[in-house]
């Protein structure tokens, strides 16, 4: 009898006006010491899933049709008493972000001794005792001393180990774990995607892991089903679906993840998305207005090759105690004697862990922080260091930034047409607004969203359609340089990979440099020309992209590149591989 | 999970139909007291508004006054007369008329001085949440100074000291902005506290980053940008605090600094009525009193519906 069993799932959350089905037709299984991965894209259903079986649907969320067992007895129609105790006892959750799911005024001794008494019913002395082992199972060292620490006292990820091992207080049987590794860095998902591997041999669990994550699949599962639009089009062994799917969204799905194996020449067009990239009218970018006039401070007589960019022992301090006294202030370096520069027309990488300094780096360069060290050389002049107002326009005009999260980089009360057109009006490129508008409506059909998309507002757009706006918008000011700040993280890979996509055509037609900031190892692969490597706010290495994912020289760089999901045997078919 | 991601609407309907099906007028169809007192509170409005063209009398116009009719209890009592349907006061004015017109005076320094604390509040508040630093430490500390002491007491203060310092002027015609600037000064705290909040959430959004990085300059990132974003509270404590304003008016008018009683505000009539009340005549200062505490809670139910329908962890 298999541990847990699904069959012919439906959830609905009845709405104002038609009932909303989030998941239908499931039929999934999970065994003892299997871990069986749930994958698909933002909204395909997964967590809804996870929620179902632990009887924590949202309100006004139902199950309407099909069960679901535990060891051969239906649990989806228990009382909410009942289920309380299959809740603690058999079924566990781990939550995505370790921040939120631990109470911050409790210590983990109080948190984890609270689990186990309420489970065991164990004197003061033994749930103590428990906690301890519980914490060293899951890696913690010196957890007798560490064990009466607060939450914030820990590191994500051992904060995450934490919240394991609470999952593991009550000894359950299944372990539901919703994307446990994605706010982490590869370095830290790959020990706790190894613990939760380790636990799920030695204690006989099933564990079903939510994920968007491909890698993390790859790396950990034995099982995988494939989820697309609230239903299951595939199920089969890992080897399975990641080396010959079957069917034509696994298949889609499986190309468009980034490799870190080979360098594709662009990612294979995916049919089985939105409509992003139906048929606009092309424009012959060279004769256009946005091929041209980009002739200014003299970047046009700057060869390809030549350096455009160049940083000169970059600094950067940001005070952390505030006082009077300079001497009593303290500070925390962000980045130290940074050195590169960037040759017009290169796509250059830069890649690192959070908290690394790539993002203060880039900053600095757009011109939103001032550097405490250093200078940055943009066409041979000091950007850094300009009081001359007309000058720094100037440079604004040249330098543009494409940001993170597609949904707070767009002014919500602003229409798509004027959000593209500020940077327009702003350096009064146009001579007339009718031209203005014209442009906007260039640009808008150029990143494939189509002229009459300017009259709505942010908030009717998907992620990656918002990304298309805002890369509209750098493009606006005729710029020659552009800085993308994790442009695709915060996106599904169907949809990562048409942004790639755009991003590549436009720096080709426009003959960009692009500084292209990533810590995804297999997109830098794809995208950058050099990387640069960085690790707490210092310059590791950089080299030829394909030399540095061929022969790492730093021990950080090889760390990372060790530390990458592994994803060698992934299907080919379909892709366009550059020799 | 949005439900309106299964919704077929189709993309032609017209701007009006798109409002009428919108979250926020579902909400309000749903809620049986916040249709009656959006009926309460426009009847009210409305009635103030065209108070010249539908009383019965017009109070401040001596000719129409007559002593002989003075003290006369509401129609429905011994002595009433249909002329006056709530009765007259000690001067002969029938006490519906003078509600309106009352009403009308109330509201008046209610509106003004919220727009007055508004706009002191919502600038001030922009701009210590945007540029922060010193002068949001200077900003807040001046607003945390104000915030000890009770806003009727600033009220008499400013009230006091205009009188004082201008003693030139005449009582009549200068009580209504003296009392617009007094209220008006006392509520720019709260707006300035609720906008500086929301102002240091957006300015981390990176919409205003690459404002920045286009190169716009600070002034127009706080107007163009920032601005519209932080509106959906200070509407909530708008309504809130225009109930409020009408009730410190009242409450200023009764303590005799407000509106003289030659045109009175409906805490002018309040006053005047109390020194009746002892001797029968309840209908002087009940009916003022009960108009003003209908205007009052209607207006602060709008507002607490208003604030529900706007707040997403709600709906």
């Amino acid at each position: 009898m298999s541990l847990l069993t699904i069959r012919g799932l439906r959830v609905e959350y009845p709405g104002r006006k038609s009932d909303f089905t989030a998941v239908r037709e499931i039929d999934l299984t999970v065994e003892r010491g299997e871990i069986v991965g749930l994958v698909g894209e933002s909204g395909a259903g997964k967590s809804t899933i996870g929620s179902a079986i632990m009887g924590l649907l949202d309100l006004p969320g139902r199950i309407t049709e099909g069960e679901i067992l535990l060891e051969g007895e239906r649990i989806d129609n228990l009382d909410s008493h009942q289920m309380r105790k299959i809740r603690g006892n058999k079924i566990s959750m781990i939550f995505q972000d370790p921040l939120t799911s631990l109470n911050p005024l409790y210590t983990i001794e109080k948190q984890l001794m609270e689990t186990i008494q309420q489970h065991k019913g164990l004197s003061d002395k033994k749930a103590r005792r428990e906690a301890i082992d519980l914490l060293e199972s899951v890696g913690i060292a010196d957890a007798e001393n560490r064990i009466s620490l607060y939450p914030h006292q820990f590191s994500g990820g051992m904060r995450q180990r934490v919240v394991i091992a609470l999952a593991l207080c009550s000894d359950p049987d299944l372990i539901i774990a919703d994307e446990p590794t994605t706010a982490l860095d590869v370095s830290i998902q790959a020990t706790i995607l190894e613990l939760i591997k380790k636990l799920t041999r030695e204690r006989n669990v099933g564990v079903i892991l939510i994920t968007h994550d491909m890698g993390v699949i790859a790396e950990t599962t034995s099982r995988v089903a494939v989820m697309y639009r609230s239903r299951i089009v595939e199920t089969g062994t890992t080897d399975q679906i990641l080396g010959a799917p079957n069917h034509e969204y696994t298949k889609s799905l499986i190309s468009a993840v980034p490799r870190a194996d080979v360098k594709l020449v662009r990612f294979p067009m995916v049919n089985y998305i939105e409509s992003a990239e139906e048929e606009y009218k092309t424009i012959d970018l060279s004769t256009h207005w946005l091929g041209k006039g980009r002739e200014d401070l003299g970047t046009a007589a700057i060869k390809d090759g030549e350096k455009l960019v160049e940083l000169n022992d970059l600094g950067m301090d940001f005070i952390t105690r505030h006082s009077i006294f300079p001497g009593r202030r303290q500070y925390f370096t962000a980045v130290k004697n940074v050195n590169f520069d960037i040759r017009q027309g290169e796509v250059f990488g830069l890649v690192g862990e959070s908290g690394s300094g790539k993002s203060t780096v880039a900053r600095i360069i757009a011109g939103l922080y001032k550097p405490s060290g250093g200078n940055v050389m943009f066409a041979g002049q000091d950007i850094t260091s300009m009081s001359n107002h007309e000058a720094r326009q100037a440079v604004h005009r040249q330098i543009q930034m494409i940001f993170q999260d597609p949904y707070s980089s767009l002014n919500p009360r602003m229409r798509v047409r004027d959000v593209v057109a500020e940077p327009i009006r702003h350096h009064k490129l146009a001579s007339t607004p009718r031209e203005a508008m014209q442009i906007v409506d260039d640009l808008l059909e150029q990143v494939g969203l189509g002229a009459e998309a300017g009259s709505k507002f942010p908030h009717e757009f998907s992620g990656g359609q918002r990304q298309r706006i805002s890369i509209a918008r750098a493009l606006a000011t005729r710029p020659t340089f552009l800085i993308c700040d994790e442009p695709t993280s915060a996106l599904d890979v169907s949809i990562q990979a048409q942004v790639l996509n755009l991003l590549k055509d436009l720096q080709e037609s426009l003959n960009l440099t692009i500084l292209f900031i990533s810590h995804d190892l297999p997109v830098i692969r794809q995208m950058c020309d050099r990387v640069a490597v960085m690790r707490n706010g210092e310059l590791c290495e950089i080299s030829e992209t394909r030399k540095l994912f061929e022969q790492p020289v730093h021990e950080h760089t090889r760390e990372l590149m060790r530390l990458m999901p592994n994803m060698d045997h992934l299907s080919h078919e379909g892709l366009q591989i550059q020799t | 999970m949005t439900v309106s991601s299964n919704d077929l609407s189709p993309v032609t309907q017209s701007a009006v139909a798109r409002f009428l099906d919108s979250d926020i007028v579902y909400s309000f169809k749903q809620s049986k007291v916040t249709i009656v007192a959006a009926i309460v509170t426009l009847l009210m409005m409305g009635g103030a508004f065209f108070a010249p063209w539908i009383t019965p009398q017009n109070p401040f116009d001596l000719a129409t006054l007559d002593l002989m009719e003075s003290l006369m209890p509401p129609v429905w009592m011994e002595g009433g007369e249909a002329r006056f349907p709530l009765g007259t006061d000690g001067q002969g004015r029938d006490i519906f008329s003078v509600i309106l017109y009352g009403s009308r005076l109330s509201l008046m320094v209610g509106f003004g001085s919220i727009i007055l604390a508004g706009s002191v509040g919502i600038s001030l508040g922009i701009l210590a949440g945007y540029v922060g630093g010193r002068t949001d430490a200077i900003i807040m500390r001046i607003a945390d100074v104000q915030l000890t002491f009770p806003s009727i007491l600033i009220a008499l203060l400013i009230d006091g000291t205009v009188h004082s310092l201008f003693p030139q002027l005449i009582r009549e015609d200068s009580a209504f902005w003296v009392l617009v600037l007094s209220i008006g000064m006392s509520f720019w705290v709260q707006y300035a506290r609720t906008v500086r909040g929301s102002t240091l959430v957006e300015r981390n959004k990176e919409y205003v980053q690459a404002a920045r990085v286009i190169g716009v300059s600070t002034f127009t990132i706080m107007v163009r940008h920032i601005l519209p974003n932080v509106l959906g509270p200070v509407l909530v404590i708008t309504t809130i605090n225009l109930a409020l304003a009408i009730i410190l008016e009242a409450t200023l008018s009764f303590l005799g600094v407000g509106i003289p009683p030659t045109q009175p505000s409906l805490g002018t009539l309040i006053r005047i009525g109390n020194d009746f009340l002892f001797s029968g005549e309840w209908w002087i200062t009940f009916f003022p009193g009960a108009a003003l505490a209908t205007l009052a809670l209607s207006v602060n139910l709008l507002g607490d519906w208003l604030r529900d329908a706007l707040n997403p962890k709600l709906r």
